[in-house]
């Protein structure tokens, strides 16, 4: 019997993009869509908050798609099949709120993909019609397509440089859909906060119910902290409890990328550090 | 020979009247220069060595009604354990100590000692009174130095289940408690480390995580189980606990941090005291790059609050490099909640205090950081609800403050998580604890015990601590009579004195 928090499998999805199955039985069997858990490496780790992909109830695993962009999420790409993550905590935050509104349109931009795939699902099974638009830089960072394929009626595919689907941004792709469609009935949107801010811009102006998921930096997810404050319709929320899925309409996301940015030098700093110590020992 | 018995002079305090004891002077405690520490997380005071625990026990005059005993939330027989320590049997002190203070070493350090025990010690009242605190760490520290630390007897089984959310101070009391009773008892803490407030909030130069440590130990080797990670709320719910255990002790803490809705409080680099101090205590934040979890490169750290949390976090910005560190506080010295002792510390390590003062707003850079703040000076008015004088602003006397990092630490008040998924708790509407009766610690829930933060709002570790203690009385008594609706233990009625 494996160990909770023991990485069954550790595949490579894309560039920096790796898809982990971690052992967490009574996560997954908890978890919804929509919740996240907070992943501590090992003694030295910090406290990372990772969006639940999807879960096996049989297997017991649960789903992580993580992109390396720091030292953190480096060292986990290092970590192989049988090793453990010292902690795993969730399910977090609160589930994604489904009903049946009709059409709905699933956007995930980038590693969002693989969160917005439970969403895409949830909201088939509550009986949408739901059109996926998948966006990514380029064709060999859209992720999850057959997933995706499967959980919706329909997907539509975007890259930035227009080497896989239409050449362009999800709001493009989203624009085109309300342009021929008609408007759909609700938007999620799941990505980098640009995304979301101008996919939130774009269904304000024409009144789409717009359902965002934020990561704002975090410590414990347990609302002790308060570092993941976010303004919401100008009133202060905690991401980790409050969220992490807010109206789109009322976030504030200039203000969630500033402070995201806040240890930008200090994660440099060490991500350059470590890359340094894993040249030197040819690790 | 700080470190070695006089004999002879131990044998002449034994035998020297009251009136000579009194004239003994309070042992100071040796610390760590205000210069040294301020580069160091190492703890403060040294601790006595144990001559000098040995004179200042003999300081005490063995009164036949001790105040200080009353004075202490948890009851501890405060003249039979000094006495051990004056004639020298240290074990015999520890072992005293302990039959009704298990986690003698955290009390020592963080109990406020000046306003319990050692507030009503009768020498108080003409002289100094004696130092129970430290007696009461030295002990401990003895114990654990010499590597006799026992292990307290468990009681046979009861074949009862308690299930105890949080491992902070009530958690573990009522834990040892319950399982001398012969309980099986399972912790469930939130975080990836025991001991709730005392790991993640106290800071390493006041209370040593090895401390912390050691007697969390004690509690697991009593053959209790700590899950970690089990956040109480998500994973499961007190609902789920009930049903495999014969009875819940909620001791959740007060784990929501509080802010003042001012202007400019979500930029960058204003944090909660509870952030500012898990990031530095619990995430070891001063070792990064070492370790994964940063915290601000701070020059000028501005503190709001005058607290005991408000001091740990201007001493933890001194030590983590900051050039200027003020504690903004509204009120006069005076007022400040905080310890004496943690005040003085505070300013002997250069914490600027700027009483008298409260921020009105908070102005950042292009990058969304915040860089100044904006402060108003406040004088006394006349006593508010609290019975402390009311500060009121001076009108026209705002003033710029040059900051790049602000810690708010204004009180914290119960974790929701708890009381929001579980039905049939009743939760006072304004504080947002959970009711509690706090003769029986019985919430509305049947089998549903509650303590510490979560029942009366940010209190002290020892309230805590003496919250557990009677929660494992009241749960054994349920657990024994099966009866819940009662209003006070049996024995514990008020009497016409009480009343």
């Amino acid at each position: 019997m494996p160990e909770t928090g023991e990485v069954i499998k550790n595949t490579i999805l894309a560039e920096k993009v790796n898809c982990y199955q971690v052992y967490a039985p009574a996560i997954a069997a908890k978890r919804m869509a929509g919740q996240f858990v907070i992943v501590r490496l090992d003694e030295e780790g910090e406290r990372i908050p990772l969006t639940i992909a999807d879960a096996d109830t049989a297997a017991g695993t649960i789903t992580l798609v993580v992109q390396e962009v720091g030292k953190s999420t480096a060292r986990m790409a290092r970590f192989k099949v049988g090793q453990k993550f010292t902690d795993v905590v969730g399910p977090l935050g609160t589930a994604t709120h489904i009903e049946k509104r009709g059409t709905v349109v699933v956007v995930g931009g980038g590693i969002g993909i693989a969160p917005a795939h439970p969403i895409a699902q949830a909201l088939r099974r509550a009986g949408n019609r739901v059109i996926s638009i998948l966006g990514a830089r380029s064709k060999d960072l859209v992720i999850m397509e057959a997933e995706m394929q499967k959980a919706s009626d329909e997907v539509l595919i975007c890259t930035d440089d227009g080497s896989y689907g239409v050449h362009g941004l999800v709001t493009d792709v989203l624009k085109g859909i309300i342009d021929k469609q008609g408007k759909p009935d609700q938007v999620f949107a799941i990505g980098p906060v640009v995304m979301m801010k101008f996919v939130s811009m774009l269904t304000k102006e024409f009144s789409i119910p717009t359902v965002v998921s934020l990561n704002p930096i975090m410590v414990d997810g347990t609302g002790m902290c308060g570092g993941c404050r976010v303004t919401i319709g100008g009133k202060t929320k905690f991401g980790c409890v409050d969220g992490p899925e807010f109206d789109g309409h009322l976030v504030d996301f200039d203000e969630l990328v500033q402070r995201q940015a806040f240890y930008r030098e200090q994660e440099q700093e060490s991500l350059a550090s470590f890359q340094h110590h894993c040249e030197r020992h040819k690790v | 020979m700080s470190g070695q018995l006089d004999q002879q002079e131990m044998a002449r305090l034994q035998g020297i009247k009251n009136k000579e004891r009194m004239k003994i002077p309070r042992q100071d405690m040796p610390e760590q220069p205000a210069a040294e520490r301020r580069k160091n997380f190492i703890e403060v005071p040294h601790g006595y060595a144990e001559m000098t625990a040995v004179i200042e026990a003999n300081r005490c005059i063995q009164c036949k009604k001790p105040a200080c005993r009353a004075g202490c939330p948890v009851g501890i027989d405060i003249p039979a354990f000094i006495a051990r320590v004056a004639a020298g049997d240290f074990e015999g002190g520890i072992r005293k100590m302990k039959e009704t203070n298990m986690l003698p070493a955290i009390c020592g350090r963080v109990c406020p000692q000046e306003e319990q025990c050692e507030k009503v010690c009768i020498l108080a009242k003409t002289k100094q009174p004696v130092a129970i605190g430290r007696l009461e760490r030295f002990v401990a520290d003895w114990e654990r130095e010499q590597g006799k630390v026992e292990i307290p007897a468990v009681g046979p089984p009861s074949g009862k289940s308690v299930g105890v959310v949080g491992s902070g101070p009530a958690g573990l009391t009522v834990a040892i408690d319950l399982r001398r009773a012969g309980h099986e008892v399972v912790i469930y803490e939130a975080l990836h480390a025991p001991g709730g407030v005392l790991i993640y909030g106290i800071p390493e130069f006041r209370l040593p995580k090895r401390i912390v440590h050691s007697e969390v130990e004690v509690v697991r080797r009593m053959g209790v189980e700590i899950r970690y990670n089990q956040v109480i709320g998500k994973i499961e719910t007190v609902a789920d606990l009930l049903g495999r255990h014969d009875a819940v002790f909620l001791g959740t803490g007060a784990g929501l941090p509080w802010f003042m809705g001012l202007p400019g409080e979500n930029l960058g680099g204003v944090y909660s005291a509870n952030e500012y101090l898990t990031r530095s205590n619990l995430m070891r934040a001063y070792d990064f790059p070492r370790v994964d979890t940063p915290i601000a490169k701070s020059r000028k750290v501005a503190v709001i609050g005058g607290g005991n949390v408000a001091m740990d976090s201007a001493r933890t910005a001194v030590r983590l490099g900051a050039e200027e560190v003020y504690l903004v506080y509204r009120r006069s010295e005076v007022e400040m909640p905080g310890r004496n002792e943690e005040i003085e510390h505070a300013k002997e390590e250069g914490v600027i205090m700027k009483i008298l003062h409260n921020p009105i707003r908070y102005l950042g850079d292009e990058k969304g950081r915040v860089r100044q703040m904006e402060c108003i000076r406040m004088e006394l008015g006349e006593p508010d609800a609290s019975g402390r004088r009311r500060p009121i602003p001076v009108a026209g006397s705002e003033f710029i403050l040059e900051v790049d990092t602000v810690v708010v630490a204004i009180g914290n008040g119960p974790n929701p998580l708890v009381p929001q998924t579980t039905e049939g708790l009743a939760v006072d509407a304004r504080r947002g604890t959970i009711k509690t009766n706090l003769n029986t610690m019985r919430t509305s829930k049947l089998g549903v015990f509650a303590g510490g933060d979560i029942a009366i709002g940010a209190a002290t570790v020892i309230l805590a601590m003496g919250h557990g203690r009677q929660a494992a009385r009241s749960i054994n008594h349920y657990l024994e009579t099966g009866k819940w609706e009662i209003e006070f233990l049996p024995g514990q009625e008020p009497t016409e004195e009480t009343r």
